[in-house]
């Protein structure tokens, strides 16, 4: 009898306990929630600083990525004209040289 | 095209290459981006082009496949390879343009990627029909239908989705100032686009010619 009271006696310690967590946990959630609003976050902008006062190395010109632009677009345009008139000129130099060793070939039979 | 006209386009297309940069130069700045903007026209000249490619090698796919026609496939086997060169051009230029207007390279952007998917829907079109072995002109055909279905969605995905990339509207909404040079740029590319294709179909054509005459050769 007394073992049962002690055991029941102990599950509602338990039970009290977890309904006391279960009730407090949303409660500390909000209240962290609250504090990390209220903090900035790391790296969040304080101060607007004006273009011409960044270092040197932060400052990004427009020109050398506009030249590059161009630069690869002309030696990617002007490199494949040429790849294509190589192939080609090499195709017709091939078939220049058999259709000569066709007509021989008929000439001797 | 006859020897005379090819080299007639030829001059033509030489011409405004060289005053592209010049009329570009005189263009406007636009007011957020200010001198990198002036990337816009050749990057969106190149992506016509590519768009453009995209549809000639599906349709002359599609003739391959429904009217046997081998010509045809020569054509889109041409155009497959125009897509790969210009969308190098609009992937290379694009990201140039970007890391100045965003602060980034690359976004996954609706825009980009599917940009990017395309290139590599015709990346594998060459593979295929450069290690597919006998038969991958069918197979390579099939890729380039559903490359070509994917060019309205590529166009459209700045219009449907939230986008980071400017839209359609710009092309039409251009300023005089800025319309000039955009509309030179855009014919300079496409006698370009006329001119290599038709050079690159004729190598296609004097491969087979060239097939041919090996097979007589050894009858």
């Amino acid at each position: 009898m007394t073992t049962r009271k002690t055991v029941w006696g102990r599950m509602a310690r338990v039970m009290v306990l977890a309904m006391a967590l279960g009730l407090t946990a949303p409660l500390a959630v909000v209240a962290a929630q609250g504090t990390a609003a209220s903090q900035p976050p790391a790296g969040q902008q304080q101060e607007f600083v004006p273009v011409s006062e960044l270092p040197p190395a932060e400052q990004l010109p427009a020109a050398p990525l506009l030249i590059a632009a161009y630069a690869v677009a002309w030696i990617v345009l002007l490199g494949y004209v040429w790849s294509v008139w190589r192939r080609l000129g090499k195709v017709e130099r091939e078939l220049a040289e058999v259709a000569r060793r066709i007509d021989a070939s008929q000439r001797r039979s | 095209m006859s020897n005379r006209n090819f080299y007639l386009v030829l001059a033509v297309a030489v011409v405004l290459f060289a005053l592209a940069p010049v009329l570009v130069a005189w263009a406007p700045y636009e007011a957020t981006m200010g001198l990198v903007q002036k990337i816009f026209y050749f990057h969106v000249p190149a992506a016509m082009m590519m768009f453009v490619s995209a549809f000639v090698c599906g349709i002359g796919s599609a003739l391959f496949l429904f009217k046997r026609s081998a010509r045809a496939d020569r054509l889109a086997l041409a155009a497959a390879e125009l897509v790969a060169v210009f969308g190098v051009v609009v992937l290379i230029s694009g990201p140039l343009w970007a890391r100045k207007a965003w602060g980034v390279w690359w976004v996954w952007d609706p825009r980009l990627t599917s940009t990017l998917v395309l290139w590599m829907i015709f990346l594998a079109y060459l593979l295929l029909r450069r290690y597919g072995g006998a038969g991958s002109e069918k197979l390579s055909a099939g890729v380039a239908l559903f490359g070509m279905a994917n060019v309205p969605f590529v166009y459209i995905s700045v219009d449907f989705w939230r986008s980071q990339h400017p839209t359609t509207n710009v092309v039409m909404t251009l300023v005089p100032g800025m319309r000039g040079p955009f509309w030179w740029c855009v014919a300079a590319f496409v006698l370009l686009y006329v001119l290599v294709l038709t050079l690159r179909t004729r190598l296609e054509d004097q491969r087979a010619a060239l097939e041919d005459l090996y097979l007589k050769l050894e009858d």
